[in-house]
């Protein structure tokens, strides 16, 4: 059964055949040291004891599994929201090329990212000149509108000083002077992708508002009756921003999406590549200071641009991806207070569909128990909908999680009978996961493609909400926002929970002993 | 309240920076400026003198017993002592691992992100040695120190570091707003230092501030963990303290853009005030015993 051209084997089937068995065999005798079978046995079983589970706990110097990125990856997500704008990294090229893949691998389109190709000698004797060189090739090779800098692990070691540099590199002529370069310093050990997002969001603003690191002036405060709008990291970004787009032309609300990168990651395939699409505007990035209002949907994407946006005399306010009914609610509700648009009878006709479908499933998910991973605000969201749900989110856990989000998430626990005996886990990562779904099992658990692991280790069946995801094809271009997007988590997550109970109920003259058509 | 003014000392290792900066900062704090010193030398001994204390703990010590520097207070890092100058240490790695510089970009950032700049006069930041990185150019960069003031002495690698900072200010002042304040000359008695001191600052297109003379009762004053402002204050050697202070206060403003020389010009302005002698060139490289046969 060797590989032949005539009928070419998936690899899925190649690696069952028996010379590659014999093969992997072979070298795990000769090359891997194997251990007794038993012991390996014996150790797994120890692993998923509340004794090991202690232990695990009280790990200090390592992480397994984190559940985060990094914080260009972030930076990246944010910069590509901007018209014509290319991200550019500073720091070496295999960091870009993880964010490019990153990116295209969720959402199957390609991520244009660029670096200033950072090797030993620019560790030594720092990045300028690969700053100088690089702005002036990407300038004129990508013919970008603008082009925000972030940077990387090596280049916050060796302390680069982005604003010198670009400086710097105009007066050599790199770019012109008036060129907008925002830029944005995001150690890639500091934070996470949701720390980075904040911080080119705020460069950018900052660069727009408060005169382009000094080379323009400060921009006066006229305001009007838009609002900006910040939807930060979101791996459904394309369907979410969309829907939101159509919720506020419903209502009439003149809006600004600060980083609208929904375009970019959908781009149509008919014959043209399209380096860039879409995106804020960058009259509409400057013209955002005069805005009355500005609204995140994701308060720890947001902590450091709000405060900069509010002292710029906006009204500031901070949601934590909302799902579900009483957080759509809150969202339009404050929308409508804002802009003085009343919520017309088209989106309270789309929230009674809603609720009616809640109540159509609510026998199958009422009662249930699931562990949710995943970024602070999202975890928020989703374990706010399944208390709606009467469903219990047992397990929440956020490794990007502050002491500030773990209170937030005890008290949402708090405010429902349903969170009598959930748990919320700051800071921890999936092998901290991996002991809680073995000494407090539930039925489901909620998380991107990495769950797929525990899903295998654990049998938990995986409900896959979140970034990255890897595995399943283009549930990025449907929002989770809304009372639509609304919809499609609890489709989503009651899918799995009839193939659970269909798994379970399949052997003929077994276990079908109900009429299995109807759920 | 006026602006917060923000300076830092730079210079060769050894020199008396730390002692220098902590006397001159006692004499602000005499006439009532608030100060906040912040350290920046992994020796973490810019603040003993004013806090009586051996080292204080720094930043990155306590952020590595804590975690991470985002579980870190404020309170546990700033600390009060002498005529209430707030003190903090960045410190860093073990000598021989890590990376210093970075840990001195952390420890501000910390600092500016929990509001440590508020309700000050006067920043200070203590930077050892060279500007060898990026980080130790951290002071330096933009909204930070706005005067860069050079500990100095009248030997040679004084004033060789001493140059080699002003190219790291030189870099930075035409992007962002940092300017040389000037050379403060700590004596060490050598050949023709005032001299010499006022040449290499009129080379660097900058002045010589003050010439601090040297008297052992700085010494008596650092076993005991204090300023001479504090130990003596009537003694001379405050006075001369205080008169660096008031000079540094009204220097507000009038820093400069360094121009600093080469190695050669540096060696050409020795041998100019006969420290070094001019070198004949036939001999360079050339062992006693071959010397004798020539």
């Amino acid at each position: 059964m060797t590989q032949n051209a005539e009928h070419v084997l998936d690899h899925f089937d190649l690696f069952r055949g028996p010379e590659y068995q014999q093969m992997l065999a072979n070298k795990k005798k000769m090359f891997e040291n194997p251990h007794d079978p038993a012991e390996v046995e014996r150790v797994r079983e120890w692993t998923k004891t509340p004794e090991y589970r202690e232990k695990n706990f009280a790990r200090e110097a390592l992480t397994v599994n984190p559940a985060k990125a990094c914080q260009p990856l972030g930076a990246v997500f944010a910069a590509v929201g901007f018209e014509g704008t290319i991200p550019f990294v500073h720091g070496s090229q295999g960091c870009v090329a993880y964010y490019r893949s990153h990116f295209s691998r969720h959402f199957k389109e390609p991520s244009s990212c660029v670096s200033s190709s950072m090797t030993e000698d620019a560790a030594v004797f720092g990045g300028l000149n690969n700053m100088i060189d690089g702005l002036a090739n990407t300038y004129s090779m990508y013919k970008p509108k603008m082009i925000a800098v972030s940077t990387t692990c090596m280049a916050e070691v060796i302390g680069d000083d982005l604003n010198a540099f670009i400086k710097t590199a105009k007066e050599k002529g790199s770019v012109p002077a008036e060129y907008d370069v925002p830029f944005a310093h995001t150690p890639a050990f500091v934070g996470s992708h949701i720390t980075g997002y904040d911080n080119v969001m705020k460069g950018i603003v900052e660069h727009f508002w408060d005169g382009k690191a000094g080379t323009a002036p400060k921009l006066e405060r006229r305001p009007n009756g838009k609002i900006n709008f910040i939807g930060g990291f979101d791996g459904y970004t394309v369907g979410n921003l969309r829907e939101i787009k159509r919720l506020f032309g419903l209502m009439d609300v003149e809006y600004t999406i600060l980083g609208d990168n929904s375009d970019v990651w959908d781009t149509p395939t008919d014959g043209e590549f399209r380096m860039y699409d879409g995106g804020t505007t960058l009259e509409e990035a400057a013209d955002a200071v005069h805005a009355k209002a500005t609204i995140s949907m994701q308060e720890y994407c947001s902590e450091k641009t709000l405060p900069l946006i509010a002292a710029h005399g906006q009204e500031v306010l901070a949601f934590n991806h909302p799902v579900g009914v009483a957080a759509t609610d809150k969202f339009l509700m404050e929308v409508s207070r804002i802009t003085g648009k009343a919520i017309p009878e088209s989106i309270a006709r789309e929230r009674g569909r809603f609720v009616d479908a809640i109540a159509d499933s609510s026998a199958h998910i009422h009662g249930k128990k699931f562990a949710i991973y995943g970024d602070p605000d999202l975890c928020l969201g989703l374990a706010g909908f399944l208390l709606e749900l009467g469903a219990e989110p047992t397990h929440v856990l956020a490794t990007n999680g502050s002491k500030n989000w773990v209170n937030k998430v005890q008290a949402l626990f708090d405010s429902s009978p349903f969170g009598k005996d959930c748990h919320v886990y700051g800071g921890k990562d999936l092998w901290h996961m991996r002991s809680l779904l073995f000494t407090d099992p539930v039925d489901f658990l909620i998380g991107n493609t990495y769950g797929k692991y525990l899903e295998r280790d654990t049998g938990t069946p995986l409900i896959r909400i979140g970034f990255p995801i890897f595995d399943r094809h283009h549930h990025h271009r449907y929002p989770v926002w809304g009372y639509q997007g609304g919809m499609n988590v609890l489709v989503t997550i009651l899918d799995k929970i009839f193939d659970e109970i269909d798994k379970s109920t399949i052997g003929t003259a077994t276990t079908d002993f109900s009429f299995d058509i109807i759920r | 309240m006026a602006a917060l003014r923000q300076i830092a000392f730079y210079g060769k290792g050894g020199i008396g920076k730390s002692t220098t900066s902590q006397n001159t900062l006692a004499a602000l704090a005499e006439i009532g400026h608030r100060i906040m010193i912040v350290g920046c030398d992994p020796k973490a001994d810019s603040t003993r003198l004013i806090l009586h204390s051996k080292a204080q703990d720094t930043i990155l010590s306590l952020a590595a017993a804590a975690g991470s520097v985002e579980d870190l207070e404020l309170e546990e890092v700033l600390k009060v002592g002498y005529r209430d100058i707030k003190c903090v240490e960045s410190g860093g790695p073990e000598p021989g691992v890590g990376c210093a510089g970075r840990g001195v970009i952390t420890s501000i950032n910390f600092l500016e992100e929990n509001g440590a700049y508020e309700d000050l006069d006067y920043v200070s930041y203590d930077v050892l040695g060279d500007v060898v990185c990026g980080g130790f150019a951290m002071p330096i960069r933009e909204n930070k120190a706005q005067e860069i003031y050079i500990v100095m002495s009248g030997e040679m690698m004084a004033m060789y570091a001493a140059n080699n900072i002003s190219k790291g200010i030189l870099k930075y002042a035409n992007s962002g707003g940092v300017r040389l304040g000037g050379l403060i000359c700590n004596e060490r008695q050598t050949d023709k230092e005032l001299e010499l001191a006022e040449a290499m600052a009129k080379k660097l297109g900058t002045q010589l501030i003050y010439f601090i003379p040297r008297d052992n009762i700085v010494q008596h004053a650092e076993l005991r963990r204090m300023t001479v402002l504090e130990y003596a204050p009537d003694s001379m050697q405050a006075q001369h303290y205080r008169t660096l202070a008031h000079k540094i206060h009204d220097n507000v403003g009038k820093g400069i853009i360094p121009t600093p020389i080469t190695m050669d010009e540096l060696e050409d302005m020795l041998m100019e005030h006969g420290i070094m002698e001019a070198v004949d060139e036939s001999v360079i490289g050339k062992s006693a015993a071959e010397l004798a046969i020539a």
